[in-house]
């Protein structure tokens, strides 16, 4: 993904905020203008709609608007200068080009080990950031927030993101084949237990990231979700903060 | 009485997973697990069966119940499931549209 902007401040800050993500490839699948403006240009506190509307989407909150037109693969932002309203952005942008692969974005952490990429999922407070900060040394953190995940032929495939959470730490830029997804549960005592395929589809979808009112695209997710579960084991994994449940993971 | 008929709404997903049926809405992505008795009205509506006959055919084959019982409380369900856009309620037969993304599964 490129992003252009005349402003040599905005650059240092994107470059800043995504650092080991960002490269000089002219060959970008997606491009961005960014229009800096003043703030007070838009309502602060209007809520994010995603639309499509003649093969162009429309992205929009209280602090961004922006375009994006997936025939011409070119797109403009318009917001003030700060990391936050384009970092929204690019999560959206994200999430409709993975959905349109069969991937996602899942509200979850994942980490590498031994090669394989583990997810570990929940809402705020289920635990993502903490298991994130007791992974051993042998793990790769790619997120301790939102997961990147990529359908290909092969199977699954998680990628590091430089979205991140309470931890405030970005992902490393790797990925791996995905082989196990857990549902965190916090509890007395570290343990991996089966869930049902539907409590995983439901606990799947109630995690993906997903901004469109768009009904082929809601369609798609559905799907996809069904088809995640049918390739990548799906487990609930309930733990004390406590560094041995990483003996269970890998 | 007039007959109902029922019909599943193209615009949402639908799939079975080991004997439980999810439903997306493909309006604002709200996800529904139906119980056995919705399971048997979303498969059987297909817009020309009327709803007594779902009822005498399928229900009450299944289930011990009451069969006036039994179709007044299929027909709240039915209306239920309409509310929230996963079935069409019609007192005329019901032509079936087509889904913008595939039928459900």
């Amino acid at each position: 993904m490129c992003v252009n902007t005349t402003d040599p401040g905005f650059l240092v800050l994107l470059q800043d905020r995504y650092a080991g993500f960002v490269t000089g490839s002219e060959h970008a699948e997606i491009e961005f203008d960014v229009d800096l403006v003043s703030p007070g240009f838009a309502d602060p506190d209007a809520a994010v709609r995603v639309t499509h509307r003649l093969g162009r989407w429309s992205l929009q909150r209280g602090d961004f608007r922006a375009e994006w037109d997936p025939a011409s693969r070119r797109g403009w932002i318009r917001q003030t200068a700060n990391p936050y309203s384009i970092d929204a952005v690019l999560r959206i942008v994200h999430s409709l080009v993975l959905a349109r692969q069969g991937g996602f974005l899942l509200h979850s952490a994942s980490a590498i080990r031994n090669g394989k990429a583990f997810l570990f999922a929940g809402v705020s407070g289920a635990g993502k950031t903490t298991i994130s900060r007791l992974a051993p040394p042998d793990a790769t953190l790619l997120t301790d927030e939102i997961s990147y995940v990529r359908k290909e032929e092969a199977g699954y495939v998680a990628f590091g993101t430089p979205f991140t959470g309470e931890l405030a730490k970005l992902g490393e830029n790797v990925s791996a084949p995905i082989a196990a997804l857990y549902l965190l549960a916090k509890g007395p005592e570290n343990r991996i237990e089966s869930v049902s395929p539907g409590e995983a589809v439901r606990s799947l979808l109630a995690n993906v990231l997903f901004f469109a009112e768009d009904e082929v695209m809601v369609q798609s997710e559905f799907h996809s979700a069904f088809e995640f579960v049918s390739r990548v084991p799906v487990s609930r994994l309930t733990f004390v903060p406590d560094a041995r449940v990483w003996e269970l993971i890998g | 009485m007039s007959k109902l008929y029922l019909a599943r709404n193209p615009r949402v997903a639908a799939r079975s997973l080991d004997g439980e049926m999810m439903i997306m809405s493909g309006r604002d992505s709200t996800l529904f697990t139906l119980n056995k008795t919705a399971t048997i009205l979303w498969q059987a509506a297909d817009g020309a069966t009327p709803l007594d006959e779902i009822v005498e055919s399928r229900i009450c084959a299944a289930f011990d119940v009451e069969p006036s019982r039994a179709l007044q409380d299929a027909e709240t369900l039915a209306r239920e499931l309409a509310t929230h856009e996963i079935l069409q309620v019609s007192e005329e037969p019901i032509v079936p549209q087509t889904s913008p993304a595939g039928d459900a599964r």
